[in-house]
């Protein structure tokens, strides 16, 4: 490895303090990612929060533990699972969404406050008349 | 003893598979069940991996790299279960045999 990443800087060397910031972001993006699956109100916009996991989180996370890599094949093999999930996520949630629209899921507001009263149509129609 | 760094990301992502697992339990509808049984599944991918540095053995990257197969092909394979109600080649249909 680059003998810059061996650079001490304080109490940690370089490459432990990339570690440390990647992984740390990367845990902090992975809870994000889960909240906003619990949390968010239907399935296609809980797909966004699965969507932050397998992107920002897995990503930095697998970025983080490459710096601490002793030989080349184990950070290759961190590169490897990093290209997968990067190209298997996108296809995966599409075929989902599909499934879920042609399975009777309607995409649209889902929060009461956002969907149309009958009372406020109607004052819209007759506004437009 | 001082925590790792590796330590920090394997509580993280345990705290997430806790998380999402929730929504796999309570989830409304079947497709809700699969996006966060996904997730877990994409996750444990990445606990293994964390877990083989927190033990010094790095071989466990190939069980990660082989999980996150078995999920991908897994995840897909309910898709299109759920949304056809068989594996194999539908019988009409606008799109046959798509996901």
């Amino acid at each position: 490895m680059a003998d810059f990443l061996n650079m001490m800087i304080g109490p940690l060397a370089l490459a432990d303090w990339l570690s440390w910031i990647f992984l740390v972001t990367g845990s902090f993006f992975t809870i994000v990612g889960t909240l906003g699956i619990v949390r968010l109100p239907d399935v296609f916009s809980r797909m966004h929060g699965a969507g932050i996991v397998d992107t920002l989180g897995i990503s930095m996370i697998l970025t983080g533990l490459m710096f601490q890599a002793d030989e080349a094949i184990v950070a290759i093999k961190l590169v490897l699972i990093l290209l997968f999930v990067f190209f298997t996520s996108p296809t995966t949630t599409f075929a989902l969404a599909r499934a879920a629209i042609h399975g009777g899921v309607i995409p649209g507001p889902t929060v009461d406050e956002l969907k149309p009263t009958p009372k406020a149509e109607q004052e819209a129609e007759s506004s437009n008349t | 003893m001082s925590l790792s760094m590796f330590a920090v990301a394997a509580i993280a992502i345990l705290v997430s598979m806790v998380l999402s697992m929730i929504r796999a339990l309570v989830g409304p509808t079947v497709f809700d069940r699969i996006l966060a049984v996904n997730t877990t599944g994409t996750l444990t991918v990445v606990l293994i991996s964390v877990y083989g540095f927190l033990d010094g053995r790095p071989d466990f990257l190939d069980i990660g790299l082989l999980y996150a197969l078995i999920n991908f092909i897994g995840t897909i394979a309910v898709s299109k279960y759920v949304k056809f109600q068989e594996l194999g080649h539908p019988f009409d249909g606008p799109d046959e045999g798509d996901v």
